[in-house]
């Protein structure tokens, strides 16, 4: 592990401050995305090409009424809004996004991110839950039993990524990655983990918890002014959050394609630009992924969403992982 | 060791700061007039019946369960895969083994029907 320098605490706070503007310029790309899909225009009046829309929409969610249905359980409808913003942001802690560019290398960053992501359900089941009310309630049950289930893939998937960095930090998973990507090793995880990074954020074909044609709001039924807009915030900063993971497991993170082969020695400035060039332009890919299926595929049906993640991809995932465990062995022991 | 922990700590402090700051903001900027109407839980405009803590699908219950059981086996791997490489045949013939076995609790669920969120099909439908 690489100590801690004052480098890393730069890092830190330029990937705090990016990760909150990315989530206000996530919405205003998603906004007009969606116009473009729907052959229509989208904001374009508050700033240039409406660029300031997001900035407007907070200031006028902080000028609205605070709303607490008088039922409700007061200080949980208070604390559960806080929960998706803090585990968004404790994500880009051990993120790296250039050769030695990361806030900190902790030897069990992969269990932390599973961890703090996991800790992402409470601030929905509780606010569907504290507010008191029938729609929220719903909306907070189909939450947690979506995302505990698709959570056994997605650790599986990481899991067999593992197999490949042989350690849990995540500089190691990145530099295992500089010749040969984790997806093309490892195509079947990462379509499951992409999967079920879209059930991890609730987002389409997977927002059953706030599916409004049938639950209203759902789990934020109940919440008006900056509570909801904290939710709102948060599920955008879990779309980048989930594109920086998707990147940096199964994208080789930093590197081009083949980079160990091919790839120049470079001072260490234009490698850090190089670097973090290459990270953020996958991670806006997939954040336009994101936007993009949103903005195609329908929303699944509950039954649906259960039987794929419980009977599809779990048992996909268990046979992806113990062959790839198998050949890693063999490969590891008889060839190389 | 634990030095490197020190940025985690910091961004968490930072992260909760920023979350209850946002929430204050909002609580004084904006106006309070709350009434009986506004203060019931919404419920497509009519009168609020009963209490939301009403009885629901037992098949919620049965996923966290199961998601219980499912999630230790993902822990134990972990540690496995970082480094079974280190060890003989015997470490990878027992993970498989055990993996196995729980995949034929998984195949029980799912022929039990604990996993069937059809009106028909299920447990307990």
């Amino acid at each position: 592990m690489e100590p801690v320098t004052t480098t890393s605490y730069i890092v830190l706070g330029i990937a705090l401050f990016m990760l909150l503007n990315s989530a206000a310029l996530a919405v205003y790309a998603e906004r007009r995305v969606a116009a473009f899909i729907q052959n229509r225009w989208g904001p374009n009046r508050v700033g240039p090409y409406g660029l300031f829309q997001p900035i407007a929409d907070v200031v006028k969610l902080l000028l609205k009424e605070d709303v607490t249905p008088a039922r409700g359980f007061k200080t949980i409808h208070a604390i559960a809004p806080m929960i998706p913003v803090f585990t968004a942001l404790m994500t880009v802690a051990v993120i790296p996004f250039g050769d030695g560019l990361y806030a900190t290398d902790i030897n069990s960053g992969v269990l932390y991110i599973l961890a703090i992501n996991s800790l992402g359900v409470y601030g929905i089941t509780l606010g569907g839950w504290a507010s008191n009310s029938k729609y929220s309630l719903l909306g907070g049950l189909r939450a947690a039993a979506q995302m505990i289930s698709y959570e056994l893939p997605m650790g599986l998937a990481v899991a067999s990524c593992i197999l490949f960095a042989g350690s849990l930090s995540f500089i190691d998973v990145v530099n295992s990655q500089e010749v040969w990507w984790n997806v093309i090793r490892n195509p079947i995880a990462a379509v499951i983990f992409i999967v079920t990074a879209f059930a991890e954020a609730n987002r389409t074909p997977f927002d059953l918890p706030e599916a409004e044609h049938e639950l209203v709001g759902g789990y934020h039924t109940e919440y008006s002014s900056m509570k909801f807009g904290m939710f709102f915030l948060a599920e955008y900063m879990h779309v980048v959050v989930g594109s920086m993971l998707i990147t940096t497991f199964f994208f080789g993170g930093y590197h081009l394609p083949f980079a160990g082969l091919w790839l120049p020695e470079m001072g260490v400035t234009a490698k850090a630009i190089l670097d973090v060039s290459v990270f953020v332009l996958k991670t806006v890919f997939f954040a336009f992924l994101f936007i993009w299926v949103r903005w195609t595929i329908p929303r699944f049906k509950y039954n649906q969403v259960m039987k794929l993640g419980w009977k599809r991809l779990l048992p996909i995932s268990i046979f992806n992982f113990l062959g790839l465990a198998v050949i890693v062995y063999f490969w590891h022991h008889y060839i190389a | 060791m634990f030095e490197n922990y020190l940025p985690i700590a910091i961004l968490a402090g930072v992260a909760v700061v920023l979350a209850i700051l946002l929430m204050t903001l909002s609580r004084v900027l904006g106006p309070y007039r709350p009434n009986k109407t506004k203060l019931d839980p919404y419920e497509s405009g009519m009168d609020p019946v009963g209490d939301a803590a009403n009885r629901y699908s037992i098949s919620f219950y049965l996923v966290a369960i199961a998601f219980i059981v499912f999630d230790v086996e993902v822990v134990f791997v972990y540690p496995w895969a970082v480094s079974y490489l280190d060890f003989g045949p015997g470490t990878l013939v027992s993970m498989i083994i055990f993996i196995l076995e729980l995949y034929v609790g998984l195949i029980y669920l799912i022929k039990k029907g604990a996993l069937d969120w059809d009106l028909k099909k299920g447990m307990f439908n």
